[in-house]
Order: C-alpha cells, then sequence, then structure tokens
C-alpha cells in the first residue's frame, strides 16, 4: 500500500535558451514530485516576480519563462533554489483545493466511431482501445476497466498541450495505477472532450485535433469555454487548474443527453467542493484519504 | 474602416506581438512568426510595435478598402499589387477608398505581414490580438479569414511614421542554407556524444511539414542513452514523463527528424527536448521556407544574451 520513494533529490536546473529556465523535479511520475512541482509554482507566483512572464507546473517540474532584460537568469535560479529549499522544509504537505465531478459517458459512440478509423497500426487492430486498456492490465473485462477507471479520484498533475486540457494521475498505489501505452501513431482526429489515457496519465481532450491517447470516453460538459457561457467559466475560459481532484461519473446516453441540454440552455454547473489533499495522507493510506474526500463531495 | 476580403490566401492571419501568461494552462504566445518582419510594417505606417498585422503564409489575400488608407507589406519576397499595378514591399502605400490590393507568388521564405495604419481592430483576448486557431480564440473570430469577412481597422493615432521606407541593410534575408544558435540544454544529457555531434554538424533539411507550431527537419537519425525508463515516461528512449515544452525547443521523437516548436507551440508533452533556439534566432526559422539547408551551432548562455541584445538594436533601429 505504498506508493513509490517519496525521497526526492535534488531537482535539476537547465535552461531552455535565454527565455525558459526548466526545473525537472524528478525523472518518474510520482505524487511527491507533482506536490514539489505545485508547491514552488504556488509559491513562486505568490512572490510576482519582476519579468517571470509564466509558471507553468507540469507532472514533475516545472518550465518559467522569464525576460532575460528584466531579471538576469543566474539571479531567476538563484531564487528559485530558495523556493525549492522552502519546500523541503514544509512540515505539512497539504494542498487547498476541491473536488469536481465530472460525469463521462464510457464507450461512447463518438470515441467508438473515431477509434474505428484508426485500427489500422494500433496494437490491437481488431478490438477497441478499452479492450485493448483491459487486456494490458490484465482485467476480465472492459466493464472491470471502466469501474477501476471511476473509481478512485484523480490529481490534475498539468493543465496544458492545448488550451486547458488536464492531465491526471490516480490517487492509488503505484501497483495499482491503470497503464496504458499511447497510440503506435498519433490520430489525426480525436473528438472534443474525449476522455483518453497515455502510459498512467488520464487526460481530457479540450479541443478537436490530433492525439495519440487511447480514447475511452467523452464528458458531457465543456472544459474550455471561450465565449465564457457558462457559469462555471464566469470568471475564465479555462476549467481546470493543476492541484483539482477530480472524480469521474459514468452517465447513460439519456443522462448525456440530460447533461447536453443543461449545457446548451446555459444552466449546467459541475458539482464541486473544496478539499485539502494531504500528500502524506495520500501516500500511506489512499484509501482512507480518497473516502474521506469522496464523502465531501457525496455531503453536497 | 475596414478591409472586405475577396479571396482569404491559403491561411490569412491578425497576429501581434503575441499573448504572453497563459502558458501554464497551454494557451500559446502565438503572434507574428516573424516578429522583425511584422514590426517594420507598423514602423512605416506609423503604428505602435504592438499594433496587430495580417500574417499571409504563401499565398495572400485580395481585399478591397472601404476608406483611403496607408498600409505596407514586409516580409517574405512577393509582388503587391494595388489595383493591378505592382506596388513596392517595405516601403508605405497609400490607397483610396475602393482600391484593391492582391499579391503573386512569393520569391522566397514563407510568410509575409501586411500593416495598416490604426492597425487590424479585432476585440483583444487575453490581452492580444494575435489568433490561436486551435482553440478558436483572438484574432477574427478565432480563426483564419475567409472571403467575405470584413476585417476592421483601427482609427489612425495621429502619429506620423517614423520611416518611408526600410533600408536595404535592415531587411531580412531569406537564405537557402541558414545558421540557427541553439542553447543545448533540458534533455541534452540523454543524447550519446554522436547524437549531439550529429544534432551540431548536419545540415539539416526543412520538411514542408513546418506550420505555426512547429518545423521538422530531415537529415541522419540521433543516437539516445540506453535506460530503464522511469515510471510514467512511456517506453521509447526518447520519451519523458510529460513536461512544459520550451518555444524554440528542440524535440527529436524515436531519435527522428528533429522539430523545432514555434509561437503556437503545443505547451507540454512526452517527447524530449535537447537544445532550443535563441530568442534572436526564432525569426530566422520563420523565414525559412520547406528545403531550406539548417545548420544549428550551439552558443552560450552569454553568447545567446549578446545576440539578444544585438536584435533589439536592430528593432530600435528600425523604429528610428
Amino acid at each position: 500500500m505504498s506508493h513509490a520513494p517519496q525521497h526526492l533529490d535534488a531537482a535539476r536546473y537547465t535552461w531552455g535558451g535565454d527565455e525558459f529556465l526548466f526545473v525537472e523535479i524528478s525523472e518518474s511520475m510520482s505524487l511527491a514530485a507533482n506536490f514539489k512541482a505545485n508547491a514552488m509554482a504556488t509559491r513562486l507566483a505568490a512572490r510576482e516576480l519582476d519579468g517571470v512572464v509564466d509558471i507553468c507546473p507540469a507532472n514533475a517540474s516545472l518550465l518559467l519563462r522569464f525576460d532575460p532584460d528584466v531579471i538576469p537568469p543566474d539571479e531567476l535560479e538563484a531564487l528559485v533554489r530558495q523556493v525549492e529549499e522552502e519546500v523541503a522544509q514544509l512540515s505539512e504537505q497539504t494542498l487547498e483545493t476541491r473536488i469536481i465531478e465530472i460525469p463521462v459517458w464510457y464507450d461512447d459512440p463518438y470515441t467508438r466511431e473515431t477509434g474505428a478509423r484508426f485500427r489500422k497500426g494500433h496494437q490491437r487492430p481488431d478490438g477497441t482501445d478499452l479492450d485493448f486498456a483491459a487486456e494490458e492490465n490484465n482485467l476480465p473485462s472492459p466493464q472491470e476497466f471502466i469501474r477501476k477507471h471511476h473509481e478512485s479520484p484523480w490529481l490534475v498533475s498539468m493543465v496544458g498541450f492545448v488550451a486547458g486540457l488536464p492531465f491526471m494521475f490516480q490517487i492509488v498505489p503505484q501497483e495499482d495505477q491503470l497503464e496504458v501505452p499511447k497510440y503506435l501513431s498519433p490520430r489525426t482526429d480525436t473528438p472534443p472532450l474525449t476522455v483518453g489515457h497515455g502510459g498512467c496519465f488520464a487526460c481530457i481532450y479540450s479541443v478537436r485535433g490530433a492525439g495519440g491517447y487511447q480514447m475511452f470516453g467523452i464528458a458531457a460538459a465543456p472544459i474550455f469555454d471561450p465565449a465564457q457561457k457558462l457559469g462555471d467559466f464566469s470568471d475564465f475560459m479555462i476549467f481546470f487548474r493543476p492541484g483539482d481532484i477530480v472524480k469521474f461519473k459514468p452517465v447513460d446516453e439519456d443522462e448525456y443527453k440530460a447533461i447536453q441540454a443543461e449545457v446548451d440552455a446555459g444552466t449546467f454547473t459541475y458539482r464541486q467542493v473544496p478539499v485539502t489533499f494531504d500528500l502524506q495522507k495520500a501516500l500511506t493510506d489512499p484509501t482512507a484519504h480518497n473516502r474521506d474526500i469522496l464523502e465531501k463531495l457525496n455531503g453536497i | 474602416m475596414a478591409f472586405d476580403i475577396l479571396e482569404p490566401g491559403l491561411a490569412t492571419s491578425v497576429q501581434d506581438r503575441g499573448r504572453f501568461g497563459y502558458y501554464n494552462v497551454g494557451i500559446p504566445q502565438g503572434g507574428a512568426m516573424d516578429q522583425l518582419s511584422a514590426s517594420m510594417a507598423n514602423a512605416l505606417v506609423g503604428n505602435s510595435a504592438g499594433d496587430a498585422v495580417l500574417e499571409c503564409a504563401y499565398l495572400g489575400p485580395k481585399f478591397t478598402t472601404d476608406t483611403d488608407a496607408v498600409i505596407a507589406v514586409t516580409g517574405a519576397p512577393v509582388a503587391v499589387r494595388v489595383n493591378g499595378a505592382p506596388a513596392e514591399q517595405w516601403t508605405r502605400l497609400s490607397l483610396a477608398a475602393g482600391d484593391e490590393v492582391s499579391f503573386g507568388m512569393l520569391s522566397g521564405g514563407t510568410r509575409y505581414y501586411i500593416a495598416v495604419q490604426g492597425g487590424i481592430d479585432v476585440p483583444e483576448v487575453l490581452g492580444s490580438r494575435s489568433t490561436y486557431t486551435l482553440g478558436a480564440l483572438g484574432g477574427f473570430q478565432g480563426r483564419t479569414l475567409k472571403a467575405g469577412d470584413t476585417v476592421p481597422v483601427g482609427a489612425p493615432s495621429g502619429s506620423p511614421s517614423t520611416r518611408d521606407a526600410i533600408p536595404e541593410e535592415l531587411r531580412p534575408v531569406y537564405a537557402k542554407e541558414v545558421t540557427v544558435r541553439i542553447l543545448p540544454g533540458l534533455y541534452d544529457h540523454r543524447l550519446t556524444a554522436e547524437g549531439m555531434e550529429t544534432l551540431v554538424s548536419t545540415a539539416w533539411k526543412l520538411t514542408p511539414v513546418a506550420d505555426r507550431t512547429g518545423l521538422r527537419y530531415s537529415g541522419p537519425d540521433l543516437e539516445w542513452k540506453p535506460r530503464v525508463q522511469p515510471f510514467g515516461a512511456g517506453s521509447d528512449p526518447s520519451n519523458i514523463v510529460d513536461a512544459g515544452y520550451a518555444i524554440g525547443s528542440i524535440q527529436v521523437p524515436g531519435g527522428k527528424e528533429p522539430i523545432v516548436l514555434h509561437r503556437d507551440a503545443v505547451s507540454g508533452g512526452g517527447y524530449a527536448m535537447v537544445a532550443t533556439v535563441i530568442s534572436a534566432d526564432m525569426d530566422v526559422v520563420a523565414r525559412s521556407a520547406p528545403g531550406t539547408q539548417t545548420h544549428f551551432e550551439p552558443v552560450t548562455m552569454e553568447q545567446a544574451l549578446a545576440a539578444r541584445a544585438d536584435a533589439a538594436k536592430v528593432r530600435r533601429a528600425v523604429r528610428g
């Protein structure tokens, strides 16, 4: 019942040209590495440093864009190392965040149809992405894979690739992680709101386009709304933030259509509630941790 | 004031200096790919450097203006026509209401820029007028232009142009062979010594797979050091746990055909980057046409910053 080693060595600092500083927290993915990336990003943002243009926490790394005419590279590196030191000294590794219920129509006709168009060259040319995912994880059926997919919550470990796309890492011990290889050759098409999976990461495609993750279903409501029509988007056109916790809720065709009608009417809002993510608890007793935060969501 | 688009061209979009501060949620900086050429067009018509222009890729638009207007065309060499008669690039052109502007074939490069006094006046989205087509955001309705569009032009600010023409010696060159300076770093330690040597000693050929997101080059394979892949990183030695991508960074999926990410970069992914094009040379990459022989020349951070200062001097010289 434990994750990969929690001990993290000092991060590796390297430059992406004269405008980017890249901080690799760890070569491998873990909740601890992601927590450190987010904690450093939050503290750096709070400092409101002149010349720091973008602070981009990722799964197990941190990318900063800066203007070297305002803040010299060496000075920036020294500041970020200071913040890394601060984070290492934290006695309490908690993150105030929220848990959100994301309705998903698993094994839906949209991703099925798209998947069928790209069978040639797929690892499992005669089945579906869900068949392949179940076999890869030694599960008896696609239904069992779907159950494991929505049973435990996921941490949004990174937002990006394209506008508003969340990468998610399931809050379960490493031996229970669902792992599925990406497509051997990327698709040229993916329906918007496809729930995908590559390696140990789930994602939701925010826009239609190319993609290499296996496709399992379709989210029922938008996660990127440039027109900002829905209430959840009144502050910002992008829904997800790093550190969000996601609970997928399976819905059938009728429920999917009912949600779509609410979206069209502009009345849809996500079910969500504030929670505290506690890294140590999530690592030592994920079952209790997940039960507690799910109770908060179910208590709304 | 407006331009009425009769023919849209291949991929004409509204661009400015870019949209900064949203890369952490996957929205790229965008903006004119060849920033220097765009700023020269703005300088010629008396705009500020931040005004929006039209970026034309390969095949330009045909449009009319509904009032008198002052425009300038800079960037890749192209035949400019006003009411069918030849007109000059790199200088100010005065149009009368109803005049029709059109373009012939490019004779080099990939993109040219049309600035108009007052700027292209689409609404700002997240602090910029640049078009992010993948997210259907910004620019003219979040997309490249179509026939029948009416593109709004702002009221001229009244500030006089500082230059009547861009002198020959300041204009960018559009060469068939270019040197692009890079700063090795990020995941360069994952390449073998031979792999890095191959990157910096090869004459890479730009393939036709080149757009605002990235440009792909053909040449020999690069060799990676073997390793047991870390948890979550994917099975190929060129894979990493998905991370943020520096704009200008060079990734080499599977060790084949390096890709340089440009202004509309995807903000992250699972391929190791081994170097980054320095900021001063991003325009050089932008001007490269498919087939361009490209040498990646490694430099230090000090050299990158010196080149950046030189580029800033050129920009100041443009504004006179």
